[in-house]
Parts: structure tokens; sequence; C-alpha cells
């Protein structure tokens, strides 16, 4: 695919998708224009999967969305871009005839299976209206062929799941019944935006091993969009790198993974923390301009040794809900139940777990923002469950935590220095407003921000500049232990490793403690001394970081690891 | 759902004895003797104190207190102060002409409402659209009161289709002769802030994943806004309806006094101002009682819209 001609793998097959200069701007108040993607060409071939590969704002999805047409009403497709599908001009078909090909040649997968499918109609239903609008099935033909499609994509009990409705389903099954109505009218193309990026590690793995499965029974071809270099390396024949609305690279898998080109793909690939190294330091993607190799670093050893003074120990947290049921009677759930641990300064406890596994729940009952059901947490000797909430305030301060959605956990009316003073008002720590306004003003240069952003709001800074401020926040009260709850999920690779980075360097230089709960294993792996691994509220396995990856003992935790994206590597061991 | 209904209204058994309590309180509190009241301005003590006798305001509270909740459950407030007249045929023949007026303007200005908003939405952004939105915020800047003298005269004087106003004691006539001018006025002037509203409404699920999903199946616009977005946009439509339905009841006071419609509302005026406690007293009690099961008549409703929704 390099320079416009076909790859090996696809060079007996004429293109069935060409985007060639593609561009794409959005129209903003006041007429102005800002150009999402800026002349992007690519090729996908019959039968072949396409990754579009990039970082938030690449205009990835943007370019994806312009083939089926499936923009915001304010976007604009600039003339002389070209969209040809099997000989036909798309940009140039009508509305109606854009809605035959919709579904029928073309069909979409979204990324939050949750918010995709309609909540109020049932999966059967949502299914049965593609067939019934292109293939032209009656209501009985199309309710039956839901059933065979339900159980083509591994859903149990066809029969029965046809008529439950999206929040009756898990995160995976709602996906797996998106695919089943993508691929319902047999489309040639399947476009797939980041369709596991809202799913757990081992249904992300199901998930691509389905979409791999079906592309090649079906013989469709695939446009895989992901941010995630890690998983185009298992499923992808061609990859497009793309940044800031441009493509930096492309080429055959192999190209992109074992001879990288330009500065930025290296850079991707090289910014995730992976299983077998832990460079004292992450690559960053200012260490690859102008065509620099980053020094090569030796790596950080991680362990816990008794000699370190303990902080927190936990024994036997439990945590349970209540929930009604019935006229009069409760059904009780534990969300954790008997979780112990113990922390030692310095050093860092990673959590890891599927959603719903109770990990961030034993973060949250720790520092008592939910009331524990039964256990203790001995901080420095003292159990904080058996506090009252008085007791308990000079503790609150010692103890903090980094949310996962940095857009959600900042006040969006309160400025930067608002956000900063205000728990230090509240701790009494500083003298007064001078003193606190000085402290703010260094921990913001010491997270990497400029002191100006003191007097802006939260939605002036971009996701990973957010989470530097909710770290600057914690650190304000100087406590003993940080609890990070997904606090890099939701950032790109890049910048996830600059606020990782941040995260060890301010554990050397303050001694912190961290629990670092993730659902990301190579990232609790990178950062944690210790891992304990959870499911269903319990413990499953815990031990120091090198160990449970080398030798896991749990079944569960051999699953969890055994579903990490491999990148290249299982891709030539195949 | 059965266990659903039974803990609800076995949860407003508290409510209501909060109403009562305070009903009971604040018209022994603030209301002054109705001794004084009732007696007129020329009243020796010893007719003072046989109306007081007589009313039971003599009593401990307490005693008061039992005799309110008495009347409460056996619907029998006695006389009404001013006109002799029994308090439940009161409201009994008062709530028909508020209904044969309310009910329609509910039905037809949410049926309408809900139409407009769902076209409105079909060519939002465009011309019309913003042309329907000046209207509806210019008709909404004006008074009501403007709106029936025009009204009156144009309808009732000018074109004379129908009685500028009154009332008979025959249903279909008031239905068909009487109602339908007031009927119209309030559906329109009822209609701009809805259609706003119910626009808002389906704009905001427009903007959601599965309209994307919708449009990725290859369906027409019509389709994706009269199935997946409709029945989505009825869940918020709902809840506005759950919090206006108990006015219906007391129903338009300004309608029911220009067009001589002897209603709850105007009822309820007079009462006010001629001090007329027991009717207050009742209509407050079984207002309160009624915006109760209205509550959760919505709750119920919502089930059939909205599968989401579980009875716990």
């Amino acid at each position: 695919m390099t320079g416009g001609e076909p790859s090996a793998d696809t060079a007996a097959l004429r293109p069935l998708l060409e985007v060639s200069e593609l561009r794409v701007a959005f129209r903003a108040e006041r007429h102005t224009l800002t150009e999402a993607v800026k002349g992007v060409s690519f090729a996908v071939g019959g039968q072949s999967t396409v990754a579009l590969v990039g970082e938030s704002g690449s205009g990835k999805s943007v370019s994806a969305m312009s083939i089926v047409r499936l923009l915001p009403e304010n976007a604009e497709i600039a003339p002389g871009s070209r969209i040809v599908y099997g000989g036909q001009d798309l940009l140039a078909a009508t509305p109606a005839a854009m809605r035959n090909l919709r579904g029928r040649d073309i069909a979409v997968i979204f990324q939050e299976p949750m918010t995709s499918l309609n909540p109020v109609f049932t999966i059967g239903d949502q299914i049965a209206e593609a067939l019934r609008r292109h293939v032209r099935l009656g209501a009985r033909a199309a309710a039956a062929r839901a059933v065979e499609l339900l159980d083509e994509v591994g859903i149990p009990r066809p029969a029965q799941r046809v008529r439950s409705y999206p929040h009756e389903m898990s995160g995976g099954q709602q996906q797996r019944a998106m695919i089943a109505m993508a691929i319902a009218c047999e489309p040639r193309l399947l476009i797939a935006d980041e369709p596991t990026t809202a799913l757990d590690v081992t249904i992300q793995r199901q998930i691509i091993e389905l979409l791999a499965r079906l592309r090649e029974k079906h013989q469709m071809s695939m446009l895989f969009i992901t941010h995630d270099l890690g998983l185009v390396g298992e499923i992808a024949d061609d990859v497009v790198v793309m940044q800031s609305g441009e493509v930096r690279e492309q080429g055959t898998a192999r190209e992109i993974f074992e001879t990288p080109r330009h500065p930025y793909t290296r850079a991707l690939l090289a910014c995730r923390p992976t299983l077998d190294h832990r460079p004292a330091r992450l690559a960053v993607i200012a260490d690859f301009v102008d065509g620099r190799q980053p020094p090569a670093l030796s790596d950080a050893p991680r362990s816990v040794n008794g000699h370190d003074p303990v902080v927190l120990e936990v024994r036997n947290l439990r945590k349970v809900f209540c929930m009604k049921k019935g006229l009069f009677s409760h059904e009780a759930v534990a969300a954790v139940d008997g979780v112990s641990f113990t922390l030692r300064r310095g050093h860092t406890l990673g959590v890891v777990g599927e959603s719903g596994s109770g990990k961030t729940t034993v973060g949250l009952t720790v520092m008592r923002l939910h009331e524990a059901s039964g256990g203790e947490v001995r901080f420095e000797g003292t159990d904080l469950l058996a506090l009252s909430d008085a007791q308990m305030q000079p503790y609150r301060r010692r103890i903090q935590i980094v949310f996962q959605n940095p857009y959600a956990s900042l006040n969006p009316r309160f400025t930067v220095g608002h956000i900063l003073l205000e728990p230090m008002a509240i701790h009494g720590i500083g003298s007064g407003t001078p003193e606190r306004l000085a402290i703010a003003r260094q921990l913001l240069r010491r997270v990497g921000l400029a002191e100006d952003a003191l007097g802006r709001y939260p939605h002036e800074f971009s996701g990973g500049q957010r989470q530097r401020i909710a770290i600057a926040r914690c650190l304000t009260l100087k406590p003993d232990v940080l609890i990070c709850d997904e606090s890099v999920s939701a950032l790109d690779v890049s910048v996830q490793a600059q606020v990782l980075n941040l995260l060890q360097d301010l554990q050397d230089e303050l001694a912190l403690s961290y629990i670092f709960i993730s659902h990301d294993l190579t990232v609790v792996k990178y950062m944690s001394d210790e891992v304990l691994v959870m499911s269903g509220g319990r413990c499953v396995e815990l031990a120091s970081a090198d160990e449970i990856y080398r030798a896991p003992r749990d079944e569960y935790t051999r699953r969890l690891l055994g579903s990490i994206p491999q990148g290249w590597r299982t891709k030539t061991g195949v | 759902m059965t266990a659903f209904i039974l803990r609800r209204l076995w949860q407003m058994v508290p409510t209501l004895a909060g109403v009562i309590l305070l009903v009971f309180f604040l018209f022994n509190w603030v209301g002054g003797d109705p001794a004084l009241v009732l007696a007129g301005k020329v009243a020796d003590p010893a007719t003072i104190a046989n109306i007081r006798r007589q009313l039971g305001v003599d009593q401990p509270y307490w005693v008061q207190l039992w005799i309110f909740v008495k009347q409460v459950f056996t619907f029998d407030f006695g006389r009404s102060w001013s006109t002799n007249e029994e308090v439940a045929h009161v409201i009994l023949t008062r709530i028909g002409p508020t209904l044969t007026i309310m009910v329609p303007v509910m039905l037809i200005g949410t049926t309408l409402a809900v139409l407009f908003a769902v076209l409105v939405a079909y060519v939002r952004g465009t011309l019309t659209d913003r042309i329907v939105m000046i209207v509806a915020t210019t008709a909404m800047s004006v008074s009501f009161l403007v709106y029936i003298i025009v009204f009156q005269w144009l309808f009732g004087f000018r074109f004379g289709i129908f009685p500028v106003q009154g009332w008979t004691d025959d249903f279909w006539t008031n239905l068909t002769r009487y109602a339908p001018l007031p009927i119209i006025l309030a559906v329109l002037v009822g209609l701009a802030p809805e259609l706003r509203l119910y626009r808002s409404f389906f704009l905001e699920e427009l903007e959601q994943d599965y309209v994307r999903t919708a449009r990725a199946k290859g369906l027409s616009e019509a389709r994706v806004l009269l199935r997946h977005v409709l029945r989505n946009a009825l869940i918020p439509i709902l809840t506005n309806i759950g919090i206006y339905l108990p006015g219906l009841f007391v129903g338009s006071f300004l309608l029911e006094v220009f067009f001589a419609i002897p209603g709850l509302g105007r009822e309820i005026i007079g009462a006010v101002n001629r001090s007329d406690f027991p009717v207050i007293k009742a209509v407050t009690v079984y207002l309160a009682m009624f915006t109760m099961l209205v509550n959760l008549l919505v709750d119920l409703a919502y089930r059939f819209v909205d599968p989401r929704v579980t009875f716990r």
C-alpha cells in the first residue's frame, strides 16, 4: 500500500474502497472552519483488514465516518476529496443511494455498545430492522434470521436472548449483538470504530477473534479503527498511522511493526509499556521528533522488601450493597469480599480486575468515600473504619484519589486556582491565601503546567493536562497515599506515558505510596511492586508484580494475562 | 409490579399524614378564629361562643385533629360557610365543568405539541425551524388575558362561531357549544412552551449514539425520528406531563372566570376570597392525594415506554 500501490497480500484484488485526498472540516460558530482531516488517502483491498491507527484528534474516526457519510451535521467534506467504493463515487451519491448502501454493502460497529443500541427496543427488533429494510424479509423471517445471527456471533440461548433489551446484556454481549446487526445483510465492508475500547480485556480478545473469524467466513473487508497499536498487530493486514488529520505512515503490518519509518510511529510503538520491559521512564513523543532515538534506559527494579515501613494495612475489607427486591426483602451484593493487603511507603500496589470485580470499590472504601461493611483499614496503626467523621478528618488529607475521567472530576465552574486552594483551606494548609497560592504555583510547575493555569478553567485544558491538575490537587495536601483509580485509562497512549512518568517521578521524590487501580494489565505491571488480582469482589491472587506475570498461579489470572494484546509477536508466531 | 404498587401506596401514608397535619395546623394558627369570621361584624359573645361550639373549635386540638381526619376519610367536610352548600356537593358538581375543559386541552395539547416537535426536529436548523421558534417565543411572551379577550372578540363577537361565554347542565351542549373556544385558547397558549420543550427533548435524543446506529442501518431520517427517537423522547415528555397533570383539576382559573364556567378553579379562588375554610381544606387535601396518585400512575407508565425501568 505504500505510495498508493497495493500491498503484496492484496495485489491480486482491486481495492474495494479507495479514499483519496479526503479533507473534512467542521463548521464552528461564526462560520469558521476547523480542518479535522487534511488530505488523507488509503485503500482497502478485497477481503483484507486495514487498520486506521491514531490518537484522539487524529481524524481516524472522521475519515471512516466520511465513507458512510455519518458525520455530525456541521461537518463538510471538501471538494476534491474522493471516496470510491466498488467503482462507485460515494461523494457523488444521493442521500437515498447512500441509505441503500449503508447497512447493506457497508456496515458499521461503534465503540460504545451500550449507547449505540437503542435502549427501548429489543435486540431482535433492532437486528430485524436492517433485514427488513435491505433484504425485504417479512417480520417472521427477519425475526428467525435474527436468532440465527445471534447464534453465529456466539450469544448463548439466542432464541431467548433475541427478546432481550440492551440493558439486560453485558457489554460483550451487546457488542456481539451490534456485530450481528452489522453482518445481517452480508456487507462487503465492515467498519469497526474502536469496537473493543469500552470492553474488558478478556472480552476484547473474544470480540477480536470473532471479528477475524466473521471477516474470513463472510469474505468481507474490514476497516478497523483503533488507538491501540497492540490490537492492530493481531488483526490487520495493512496499517495506516494517522496524526492530526494526516497520514504519517502506511504499509503492511509487518513493515509498521518491524521497520517503522516515521518518528511518530516509532514513538507510538515505544510509549506503550510492555510486559517484558520496565524502563525507569517511558518514552514519549517528544523523544522521537527530528528522528532522534531516545536513550535506552535500564530497567527499574520493582519489588517489596520488609524494610520499608507499612503505611496502610487492609484486613478482610468488605463492602456490601443492598438492593431492594420484592415487597420487603433486600438482596445483599458483596462488591468487596474479604480483601487484604499491605502497602509500604514509597511502593505501589497494583489492583487489576475486569469491570464489576470490585477494584474501584476497594479504593473508595479504603478512603471511606464508601462506608465499609466490615474489616479493618489500618493507617499507621489506626483503624480508619473505627473513627468518627471528626476523627477521620485529619486522615482524609493523607489519602487522596485521582479519578478516571478528567473531564468529569474537576468542577467546570471553578478555576484551577480555586480547585487547588480549596482543599488547602479546608485542611488548614498554609497560613493564608498568599502562601497557598505560592504552593499552588509550585505544584503546577511540578506537574508540568504553566503558572498562568491558575486563572483558567478546566475546559481549557486537554485530558492529560486535566489529569495533571487532578494530581496537583491531591499533592496540595501532602498525602502519604495516592489512589489512582483508572487515572490514565481515558488518556491517549502518548499522554498516558507522560502521566505515568510524572507519577513515577513524584513517587521517587516524595516517597508516595500508590494504590494503582486499572483494567490495563501492562500499565499495572509497569507501575507496581505488588499486584492484587480481583474477580467478583474477591482477591484472586496477590504477589509481586514480576512473579504474577511470570508465573501466575490462579486460572483467572492466567486467562487475564492470556487476553493481553501481544502486538506483533503473536502474528509472527501463528 | 403488585409489590411495587403496594409499597408505593404504603409509602403514601406518611406523606398523607404530613399533608393532613400541615393543613390542620396552618388553618388553626394562620387562619384565625373561624367563629369571628362567621359571626360577622356585629356579634355578641354568646353568638360567637355558640358558633365555636357548633364548629367544634372549643375542643382540644387533638379532638379537632381527629374530627378533621374523619372528615378526610368520610368525604364529609360539612357545609360551606358562605353558601351553606355541602362541601362534597361543591366539589362533585364543580369538577365536571373543569374536566370538560381540561381533559381535551391536555389530550389535544400534548398530541399537537409532540407532533409539531417531531416536525420541527425533522427540519432542525433550517429557516422554518428558526421561524417556528421565534413565533413560539413571541407567543409565550404575550399575556394570557390578551388571548382571551382577542379570541372572545374574534370568534364570539366578530365571527359569532361560538358563544362568548356560558354553561348549561347538559354535557354535550357544553362540550360542543361552550367548551370549544376555551379549549382552543388553552391549547394554543400551552402549545408554544410545550413545543419548545419537546423540541429540545427530540434534539437531545438525536445526539445519541443509537441514532447514528439507526442511520448506519440505512434507515430514512423519518423512520429514525418516528421510530427510534420518538419512543426515547417520550420518557422526558411523560415526566413533564406528570408534573402538570395535577394542575388540571384546579383548572385554569382565568378561563373559568372569563367564560363563566362553574368549575373548580373558580370555586377555589372564590373560597379563598370568602375565607371559606371547609372548601379550601377539602380541595387542598384531595388535591394532594390526587397528585400522589398521578405520580404513581406516571411511574407505572414509564414501564411501558422504557424497558430499563424496573419496579423495585
